[in-house]
């Protein structure tokens, strides 16, 4: 049976990873991530798992770490934020040119400078086009089952692509929620035993992991990791299914909330949805035909489903928790290019919100709205939610 | 019983060579000699070599894809990280070993190589790291003394008035004027490792050290000095001539010190001045025409000097003193 914890979005990770039980963690802390680690050491101190725990010197020898072991065989995973990921961002590539299927939980925070450890999703963008799977979590319950999902799909022989899960930074890695933890054993059996093809330490076939790749081999090379991310793409919907199965939870590319018949979108990612599905229910009540599209999915990026889930919308608004300097906000960018096909266009706006940890209020998230109610959008004008002008 | 050339032997008649021809490196270089002395001791006490290198000379040259001169498992991550990514390896054996399901139960050793830039410099902190956490592995360095692979740049092991394109010699400037990092005594103040330097002038001393590297429990460390004839300006077939010169001029005195006990493996009877050493090679040709770089020459036959005394009293201070 499946127990209900009231427990930060931290320790629900700590307690996917402790079910999954990999065979190797190497990780370093940095706030907002540090308590994920802390909970995981807890269990490997306590005996709840016999995972070997590596606590490395610096998260670019925690990723570094991590590809070792991954291409040594073992199921890895590790987890960072902000900073933390900006230090691992060399081997984040390499991770996935190697078609390592690590698992990592990304605390979303902001990247410096000015130094901050607020939430805000300057990181997650900044490894987008690295080459891994990125999921992206509302609360501690989607950032538990979305580790557990992630494993599952990264090590899919034709998907072989490292994944991360973003959850918003002390919002949700440190607010106290109700989470459903499934048995031990239906995590375990629904994950299963990672058997890697070609291990390092498979000492009879030796291979020679990260040769040197020049002009003849290094396009066909990414070519492939493309390939792996669309089977990625192909193969969620199933995964997705599978997991429902043991969790009675559904999850798909997109969260669509009240979309049936909406007239004005709001799209977001991560826990400003929870503040967003509330104002469209305000909205609802005054009649307004309000509806909010959050992606689960970011990386690989359900472009048809945005498609077919905002063609013909009177007006669609897309909120950025970062910005993209000299540049359109970046889901903003993408969800515009997605609307090139569309049949009927919506009238769009971009806005920028909650950077650095700023609150997010159900005010604040009305003005896109009433923005695109009077007609008032302009695609090419950034606007910001909260900003003291 | 330290390894042997019937040992060795034993191997090149069954062609079993974990490193293999066909790479690219250029001829003369010392690096291959290195690769192949270490995997070979360790094929020859019965371990199976796992192994991980650094970006640079060794890596790009034995690596290209489709080809590869590894005849066994090799990983290569990046320029900074090999000692991080051995460790991961090495914590994914331990870890597949607990719970069983390792496919082999033969006797896996890790070893990783790294050149002096990726050990002195860029790879420092990854080194130092797992190095603390207690890894077992052997790390190998092959120091050419620059960043010899793009081009003769200087690194922290590059030595006074060695010509390089980072810290050239030109007309107010004698190139770079700071002495070598020592390593060895960096490495060896982590305590919990075995570490030593080695010479391509002395196979057996570098041979037996790999052994003691890989029988140590825990990390242990080898710096062996391994010329790039390329930018030292040296015949090619010069290499162990040259690193016999840096021993017997005490420029690379080989010792070892293992767990904090210090030991000299070889005593020269006579030495010969570090001004013969320095003659022998191109690269400091162009600094040898500075009047100023003979103040240099000096202070650093005062240095070695000074660090071979250093050595012998730490010899005896040390002796059966181990540290942990």
């Amino acid at each position: 049976m499946p127990t209900k914890l009231a427990i930060t979005g931290a320790a629900a990770v700590a307690h996917a990873m402790r079910q999954i039980n990999p065979d190797v963690v190497a990780a370093y802390p940095i706030t907002p991530q540090t308590p994920i680690v802390e909970y995981f050491a807890q269990f490997v101190a306590d005996g709840a798992v016999d995972t070997v725990m590596v606590p490395v010197e610096s998260e670019h020898s925690a990723m570094s770490a991590v590809v070792g072991s991954a291409a040594a065989g073992a199921r890895t995973m590790t987890a960072t934020a902000a900073n933390g990921l900006a230090l691992m961002f060399e081997i984040v590539y390499i991770a996935a040119s190697m078609r390592l299927p690590i698992v990592m939980p990304i605390v979303n925070r902001a990247l410096s400078g000015p130094i901050n450890i607020h939430g805000d999703h300057s990181d997650a963008y900044a490894v987008r086009d690295a080459g891994w799977i990125q999921l992206f979590a509302e609360n501690s319950q989607e950032a538990y089952d979305m580790t557990i999902i992630a494993t599952k799909l990264a090590e899919r022989e034709e998907v072989l692509t490292p994944a991360m899960i973003n959850l918003d930074g002390f919002i949700t890695s440190h607010g106290v929620e109700g989470v459903e933890i499934l048995d031990d054993e239906a995590v375990k059996n629904f994950v299963g035993l990672w058997e890697p093809k070609y291990p390092l330490l498979d000492i009879d076939n030796p291979i020679t992991h990260g040769p040197l790749d020049l002009f003849d081999y290094y396009f066909e090379h990414h070519r492939q990791q493309q390939e792996g991310l669309k089977n990625a793409y192909k193969a969620l919907p199933e995964v997705f299914a599978e997991y429902e199965k043991i969790s009675g939870r559904k999850y798909d590319f997109l969260d669509l909330y009240r979309m049936d018949d909406a007239e004005y979108v709001m799209v977001v990612l991560n826990s400003a949805a929870s503040t967003a599905k509330y104002v469209v229910d305000e909205l609802r009540e005054k009649g307004i035909k309000a509806g909010l599209v959050k992606p689960w999915v970011f990386t690989p990026f359900p472009k048809k489903e945005i498609l077919s889930a905002l063609d013909g919308r009177k007006a669609v608004v897309v909120l950025d928790r970062a910005m993209s300097f000299g540049k359109e906000a970046p889901l903003y960018s993408l969800i515009k290019s997605a609307l090139y096909e569309a049949k009927e266009k919506p009238m769009i706006g971009s806005y920028v919100y909650g950077l650095g940890g700023r609150d997010v209020t159900p005010s604040m998230l009305h003005i896109p709205f009433e923005e695109a109610i009077k007609g008032e959008l302009d695609p090419n004008d950034e606007r910001y939610l909260g900003l003291k002008e | 019983m330290p390894v042997n050339m019937k040992q060795l032997i034993n191997l090149v008649d069954k062609e079993d060579w974990p490193f293999t021809q066909g790479h690219r490196l250029c001829p003369g270089c010392n690096a291959p000699m290195v690769a192949k002395w270490a995997t070979m001791t360790a094929k020859a006490l019965g371990y199976e070599p796992v192994v991980g290198a650094a970006t640079g000379c060794l890596e790009v040259s034995t690596t290209i894809y489709p080809f590869t001169a590894w005849n066994i498992p090799y990983i290569h991550n990046a320029f900074e990280n090999v000692a991080a990514t051995i460790s991961g390896a090495e914590a994914a054996y331990r870890s597949l070993k607990n719970r069983g399901r390792l496919k082999t139960d033969k006797p896996i050793k890790f070893i990783a190589f790294g050149g002096d830039g990726g050990t002195y410099d860029i790879g420092l902190q990854s080194l130092s790291g797992a190095i603390e956490r207690g890894h077992d592995f052997l790390y190998i360095l092959y120091d050419n003394e620059g960043y010899m692979n793009t081009g003769n740049q200087r690194s922290g092991s590059t030595p006074p008035g060695a010509d390089a394109t980072t810290e050239p010699i030109g007309k107010v400037k004698t190139g770079k004027v700071m002495f070598k990092k020592n390593i060895v005594e960096i490495i060896g103040a982590h305590e919990n490792v075995y570490a030593a330097t080695a010479s391509t002038s002395d196979p057996f001393d570098f041979m037996a050290k790999v052994e003691k590297g890989l029988k140590h429990e825990g990390p242990a460390f080898i710096a062996v000095l391994a010329p790039c004839v390329r930018f030292w300006r040296i015949p090619e077939s010069d290499g162990p001539a040259i690193t016999k010169l840096a021993v017997e001029t005490k420029y690379w005195p080989l010792y070892e010190i293992d767990r904090g006990v210090y030991k000299i493996t070889r005593k020269p009877r006579n030495f010969k001045p570090i001004e013969e050493y320095i003659r022998s090679i191109g690269r400091f040709r162009k600094a040898l025409q500075h009047p100023e770089y003979m103040e240099m020459i000096e202070e650093m036959q005062k240095y070695v000097d000074t660090r071979w005394e250093r050595l012998l009293k730490f010899e005896e201070a040390t002796k059966d003193m181990y540290l942990r």
